[in-house]
């Protein structure tokens, strides 16, 4: 006979039956039952942020970095709208999120109550999923398809809303073996017959180039392993998206870096060139495809795509395969061996020229910068925080904007989750708290957010959370004191009119350091930044480090609004005039 | 002049005018998910009809119509088919391979003078007459829009005062059927 659990105890037994270890999360009224059931229970550890929007992006940053669903636990109201800005950025990035949110008692659902929100209409359209358990008997199943929506086909975010007096009554509990959602599927297996042509193509192309994003982190570890088997069988170049980083090693030199807004000459040359465009698990964003009706005019495209919706959402494809990346692209290289043994060699001369082509792009060293001795420039401080941490396992976050780019740029990943960023909400404040998510889920490594000063003031207070658990997260803030994607947008498109982009007031890092209980440390000139690097990585504790670099720096190459791949702007002295269509776009 | 960047050029392409049909767990908030789908994403319904079809596995049946052009439309069924309530999605264009009907209300309030010439257009429509009396009646008019919209032109200056309508309902002609991942008819 079923016994029956209080809501709590359904909650606390169903999140341990899936594994979870931690949760990420804030208490408040709505929810005191659930953490008084997390006070009786040892299992299950939770890390007490500072803002609940701080739990969600390092629910985020422990998912992406370990492949398993960050669990995110706040009350109603605030708590459930300050989520909502992780939520988006989840969504949009494709990261499996299950957050149980709080709600008032259902008797006060609809009255105004305090601290209550309509939670799951509020985030109806940004998550993949939600729920609000009005049956307690109904909890337990609820959260079984919860953990199996987020991260299954393409994942996403999705929301459990338990109202306080479902938390408090006794119920049965359903193990998840017995739960079918009869009107979800997934697209696991590619149509073999797409497979085929995708080969065929493949084997019939001089220019071939792959174009790869975040979906092949999503299809796990083996995904970058066959992407690498994949690559190498069958010699052609290979471009990244921001999300991709890490799937192919940065360094290997059939890699062309990344492509896009700020991408390399290189890639985005040979993706506006090529006659055969292999896209997988890359959504053609607009950062990546710049002026649609100008991309990649000659070629013929395959988009390997868990998610039907994105075949032809942007651009339109001759061969599309909806299907698990890891699980297509062992096909192809199954057909590839057994119809084209040899492909690489045999295959050589025909894109030979191709590669020559590629190699004149290159030699335009489009991500080159010039350090001198007065001051530090931000490329420098990338580049040279990679050289002294290449030898180890780091892991990267970033917040949003120039330092951003500069560490996608500049900072060169050997494999997959190791780089965790907001490409597509583009949330200033993601860093710090997707940090303490990575240091938690990998305790022994080293883990740097790469910040910019205004970015990181966004969730400041996640410093205090870092503490608290003794996580020694490090802050590498480039300060040059604007928001400098702002700066350069203003520099290049609206008359230099540096509108609020300047901060005339900056805390100092190293005292704000100190103050949270933290390190503080400041380079002000390239000739110490080396030694200060160094210090920063032996102190076992977490660090602010106030890198100050050149202030009217911009991040260059950059493809324009409204603007071809080959229409890129290479630095500062080649502006090329924007039009007004070009200007009404982000 | 295109207004982004990053929408496809779709100058060249026809808008269509469609109904999509969606087959959903008919649970609490499946309507907003649809409807919010379309104004999130910047897509038109011009009228919506929702009711529960099939008691037994608890489905109800979305009937929207709409209009786009032919990649729009397939990017409609592409999102909709990814809510999780939803079990499949259709689109039915208006040609010969579908019924399409729609129910009308309307309500005349006249002299006997302007009811009785009322009253002669409706015969011309067929509709039924509902709720008589000396001063108003109810007509009932089943129709594709067309002729409702053409019925309605023509009893206006007679008394008609108010109007409903369902909007479109579609259904495929013949044997043909739609089936969910499971196989069964929907």
């Amino acid at each position: 006979m079923n016994t029956e659990l209080t809501g709590a105890e359904i909650v606390f037994k169903a999140l341990s039956d899936h594994n979870v270890e931690y949760i990420f999360g804030y208490p408040g009224g709505a929810v005191l039952p659930l953490y008084d059931q997390l006070f009786k229970q040892k299992k299950i550890k939770h890390i007490l942020v500072r803002h609940e929007q701080g739990a969600g992006h390092a629910a985020e940053g422990y998912a992406r970095s370990s492949g398993k669903p960050g669990i995110v636990l706040v009350t109603s109201g605030p708590g459930a709208t300050n989520m909502v800005t992780a939520l988006t950025d989840a969504y949009m990035d494709s990261i499996p999120l299950v957050c149980i949110t709080g709600q008032v008692p259902t008797h006060l659902i609809g009255t105004d109550a305090f601290q209550e929100c309509d939670t799951t209409g509020i985030t109806r359209p940004c998550t993949k999923h939600n729920w609000l358990v009005k049956d307690v008997n109904q909890l337990a199943e609820t959260i079984h398809k919860a953990f199996r929506i987020a991260t299954t086909g393409r994942p996403g975010p999705v929301l459990i809303d338990i109202p306080k007096d479902i938390q408090f009554k006794k119920g049965t509990y359903k193990s998840s073996e017995t739960i079918r959602i009869d009107s979800y599927q997934t697209n696991f297996k590619g149509d073999p017959v797409q497979i085929e042509k995708a080969v065929e193509l493949i084997a019939n192309s001089k220019k071939p180039i792959f174009y790869t994003g975040g979906g092949v982190i999503n299809a796990g570890e083996k995904a970058s392993e066959s992407l690498r088997e994949l690559v190498a069988l069958t010699g052609f170049p290979i471009t990244s998206t921001l999300q991709g980083l890490g799937c192919y090693p940065g360094e290997d030199s059939q890699f062309l870096g990344m492509l896009g807004m700020h991408g390399t000459y290189e890639a985005n040359n040979a993706m506006h060139d090529c006659d055969l465009m292999i896209n997988i698990g890359a959504r053609f964003d607009d950062r990546i495809t710049g002026m649609v009706s100008k991309f990649s005019p000659g070629s013929k495209k395959i988009h390997i795509d868990i998610d039907p919706s994105s075949i032809n959402k942007v651009v339109k494809v001759d061969v599309a395969v909806v299907g698990d990346a890891q699980s297509t692209m062992s096909s192809m290289i199954e057909i590839i061996k057994k119809k084209y043994p040899g492909f690489k060699s045999s295959n050589k001369e025909k894109i030979s020229d191709w590669w020559k082509q590629i190699e004149t792009w290159r030699e335009k060293k489009s991500l080159s910068f010039n350090q001198g001795k007065k001051i530090i420039l931000p490329q420098h401080a990338v580049h040279r925080l990679y050289e002294l941490t290449k030898n180890q396992d780091t892991f990267i976050t970033t917040e949003v904007g120039q330092h951003q780019m500069w560490a996608a740029q500049h900072y060169k990943f050997s494999k997959p989750n190791r780089w965790m960023t907001s490409g597509g909400l583009g949330t200033m404040g993601y860093g710090l708290p997707a940090a303490i998510g990575v240091q938690i889920a990998h305790p022994k490594k080293l883990v740097i957010d790469i910040a910019g000063e205004a970015s990181i003031l966004m969730n400041m207070q996640e410093l205090s959370t870092a503490v608290q658990y003794r996580l020694p997260v490090k802050i590498f803030i480039l300060n040059n004191e604007y928001m400098g994607m702002v700066r350069q947008w203003q520099e290049l498109l609206h008359d230099k009119n540096y509108s609020e982009s300047y901060s005339e007031a900056l805390p100092d890092f190293v005292k704000l350091a100190e103050a949270y209980g933290a390190v503080g440390i400041r380079a002000n000139k390239p000739e110490e930044l080396d030694e200060k690097i160094k210090e920063m990585i032996s102190v076992d504790k977490p660090v602010i480090f106030d890198c100050v670099v050149k202030k009217e720096e911009n991040c260059f190459p950059m493809i324009p609004s409204g603007k071809a791949h080959n229409e890129m702007i290479l630095g500062p002295d080649e502006k090329e005039s924007i039009s007004e269509e070009g200007k009404v776009l982000v | 002049m295109s207004k982004s960047a990053y929408s496809v050029d779709i100058s060249e392409e026809k808008l269509e005018r469609v109904i999509i049909v969606a087959w959903v767990d008919n649970e609490a908030g499946v309507l907003a998910r649809v409807s919010g789908l379309f104004s999130g994403r910047g897509y038109n319904i011009e009228s919506l009809a929702v009711a529960k079809v099939d008691e037994e596995r608890n489905i109800s049946r979305i009937t929207i119509s709409t209009n786009g052009t032919k990649s729009v439309i397939e990017q409609i069924k592409a999102q909709l088919l990814k809510l999780v309530p939803v079990h499949n999605v259709a689109d039915f264009k208006i040609d010969e391979n579908s019924i399409f009907k729609e129910l009308a209300l309307i309500k005349f309030v006249a002299d006997s003078e302007k009811l009785k010439q009322a009253e002669k257009i409706c015969i011309d429509f067929k509709v039924e007459f509902l709720d008589k009396t000396s001063q108003s009646f109810i007509a009932q008019i089943v129709n594709t829009r067309r002729e409702i919209d053409d019925f309605i032109k023509k009893a206006k200056p007679f008394g008609l005062v108010s109007i409903t309508r369902t909007g479109p309902l579609a259904m495929s002609k013949g044997s043909e059927t739609t089936r969910d991942n499971k196989g069964k008819v929907l």
